[in-house]
């Protein structure tokens, strides 16, 4: 299978889109990284390096997004759900101005450069912005799509981006976003596994070691992790009475935490997360983090055993 | 500056002052010193300077106002009432449960406010943002934001200072507020960042320093940065804050508190002798 970074698939929208739309581009001295350098090389005149000034390049775009145009705020998660939460929640946020943050490197997948840029709380901090979008790509079609879709929503999209590639196993020609909605991936009627992101892959990889004991998983896409499709979920936990849901990002106040939420209120059901657990990150090669971290079909698949036990 | 021309504006600025007190006094807290230190600037942005269309708040060609030192908002909110965005009996309802005058500018809500501001640091930012997507739409719109001396202590408004000189946003003025006073003490005991002109001329800024509470000057310095075609204008406005109730200038505990109801009328009593 074709392995792409969702980050390349992000420069590479902007400037597909660039030609079609009408938007600017602002970077904080990653353009290289981001990928947002494929757009400046396009249109140069729309592109704006912020220089390493993540805040002011937040609030910058606030200004800009007033004007009517809409406008595209590049720079790593860390930088941008972190270093400038507070700007992207008063400048951005509150207004719900039409600013699209594309924060690539987000997750454990950065690697070598260790825990400061290994971004595991960004979609914790976003989630609690109220009217943020938060659009999460299983792989470089998706992430192409939700690029477009972000221009389409009226108000503030944060979309997360990895460094590391992944395989890619939406069909290009066929693949329809539809904001908001869970995709079912493959249907099942023991348990539910609920992915995001890079994540979404294993998932179906642990699909099939459950399969070959005569279990039956469904597994659910979640690209949108803000607003949640919780028709969905409620639905499939009613059906099947056991989640486990696998995220790139700390077990709290991500995907894991949204299910949990989501679901109590509707019925019984258990649900394990798989996750980046309570630690900071640290450097090495992404597949050693992986299996470190319990990013794996092996853990999902573990996961789902324990609560297909737990639900007897 | 003709005599019918000051006498307009320093009846503007003598009712947004009173549109401050009214607003605080009814709210029971907010900001009046800082709110009357900028209200001259602000009558001469509103009356004179800005091209703004009351009427038609969105007008997408109208000149910008960023009120970076949010906190400011009765001022900014009594000036808007001034040209007549919005009646004057509203400011009465300031910071109350269902008022649109929210303790900070909201963009969304209030008539004529062109940013929602603060947090301290974030405005000046996005003035800046405002500005470079003017010159890349090839508007002659100008942009114009007040920042508070206090405020210049927050890193962001260096990152903007630098931002705007980069990019040579010529139609971005700002107002430094230099009332020399923040919530804790004098701003030069509290934590120093003078000099200011020196900074924003290292900055890359072109740099004018008036007195703001002199028409004649604000005219002046705001012709003046009209002039400059190849980077941003900071315009360092000598104030004293609580401008115009004697017993409010020049005093740090009347940053934040409002007037009580004897306070009030003689605060008003005052400003209308």
């Amino acid at each position: 299978m074709e392995k792409k970074a969702t980050r390349e698939a992000y420069g590479a929208a902007l400037a597909e889109l660039g030609a079609k739309y009408n938007f600017l581009v602002l970077d904080a001295d990653l353009a290289e990284a981001t990928k947002t350098i494929v757009f400046k090389k396009q249109f140069p005149e729309r592109f704006f390096d912020c220089g390493i000034a993540e805040g002011n390049m937040m609030s910058v775009a606030a200004g800009i997004a007033t004007t009517g145009t809409p406008v595209f705020a590049s720079t790593f998660a860390m930088f941008a759900a972190g270093r400038a939460f507070e700007q992207i929640r008063n400048s951005i946020g509150y207004p719900h101005l039409n600013v699209k943050i594309g924060a690539t490197h987000a997750g454990i997948t950065v690697g070598e450069d260790g825990a400061t840029h290994q971004c595991n709380e960004d979609i914790a901090l976003m989630r609690t912005i109220p009217g943020m979008t938060i659009l999460n790509p299983a792989d470089a079609v998706e992430a192409r799509a939700i690029v477009e879709a972000a221009l389409h929503i009226d108000g503030p999209v944060y979309m997360r981006f990895g460094r590391f590639a992944c395989p890619i196993f939406n069909d290009a020609e066929s693949y329809k976003l539809e904001v908001g909605k869970g995709v079912v991936l493959a249907d099942g009627t023991d348990v539910t596994l609920v992915a995001t992101g890079y994540m979404v892959h294993l998932a179906l990889e642990a699909r099939e070691m459950l399969a070959k004991e005569g279990i039956s998983a469904a597994v659910i896409n979640i690209h949108t992790i803000k607003p949640i499709d919780a028709t969905l979920l409620s639905s499939y936990a009613k059906k099947t009475g056991a989640l486990v849901t696998a995220e790139e990002h700390s077990v709290i106040g991500g995907l894991g935490a949204a299910v949990c939420e989501t679901v109590a209120g509707e019925c019984a059901a258990i649900i394990r997360r798989v996750g980046v657990e309570d630690k900071f990150g640290k450097s090495g090669p992404v597949p050693a983090l992986l299996e470190e971290y319990g990013l794996t079909a092996q853990h999902i698949y573990e996961e789902a055993k324990k609560a297909l036990e737990l639900k007897k | 500056m003709d005599n019918a021309k000051r006498n307009a504006l320093t009846e503007a600025a003598k009712n947004i002052r009173l549109g401050i007190l009214k607003g605080t006094h009814s709210a029971g807290s907010g900001h009046p010193g800082g709110s009357l230190s900028i209200a001259d600037i602000l009558a001469y942005l509103y009356i004179e300077e800005m091209n703004i269309r009351p009427e038609d708040p969105k007008w997408e060609d109208r000149d910008r106002f960023v009120l970076s030192k949010g906190h400011t908002a009765p001022a900014y909110y009594a000036t808007l009432a001034e040209r007549g965005f919005f009646p004057k009996e509203e400011l009465a309802t300031l910071r109350k449960i269902d008022s649109r005058l929210q303790g900070h500018p909201d963009m969304k809500n209030i008539p004529g406010v062109d940013m929602t501001t603060g947090s301290l640091g974030l405005g000046i930012s996005a003035a800046c943002g405002m500005a470079l997507a003017g010159k890349v739409a090839g508007k002659s719109y100008r942009v114009y934001t007040a920042v508070g001396d206090g405020e210049s202590e927050e890193g962001q408004v260096w990152e903007a200072a630098m931002f705007a000189a980069h990019y040579k946003l010529s139609n971005l003025c700002v107002i430094l507020d230099w009332n020399g006073l923040q919530i804790d003490g004098p701003v030069a005991e509290v934590m120093n960042p003078t000099p200011h002109d020196e900074k924003f001329r290292a900055f890359g800024w072109h740099v004018i320093t008036i007195d703001g509470h002199d028409f004649d000057q604000i005219e002046a310095a705001f012709a003046e940065a009209r002039s400059v075609t190849d980077k941003p204008t900071a315009i360092i406005a000598k104030t004293v804050k609580g401008k115009g109730v004697s017993f409010m200038e020049n005093q740090v505990g009347w940053h934040g508190k409002a007037p009580n109801a004897e306070q009030y009328e003689a605060a008003v009593a005052e400003l209308n002798a």
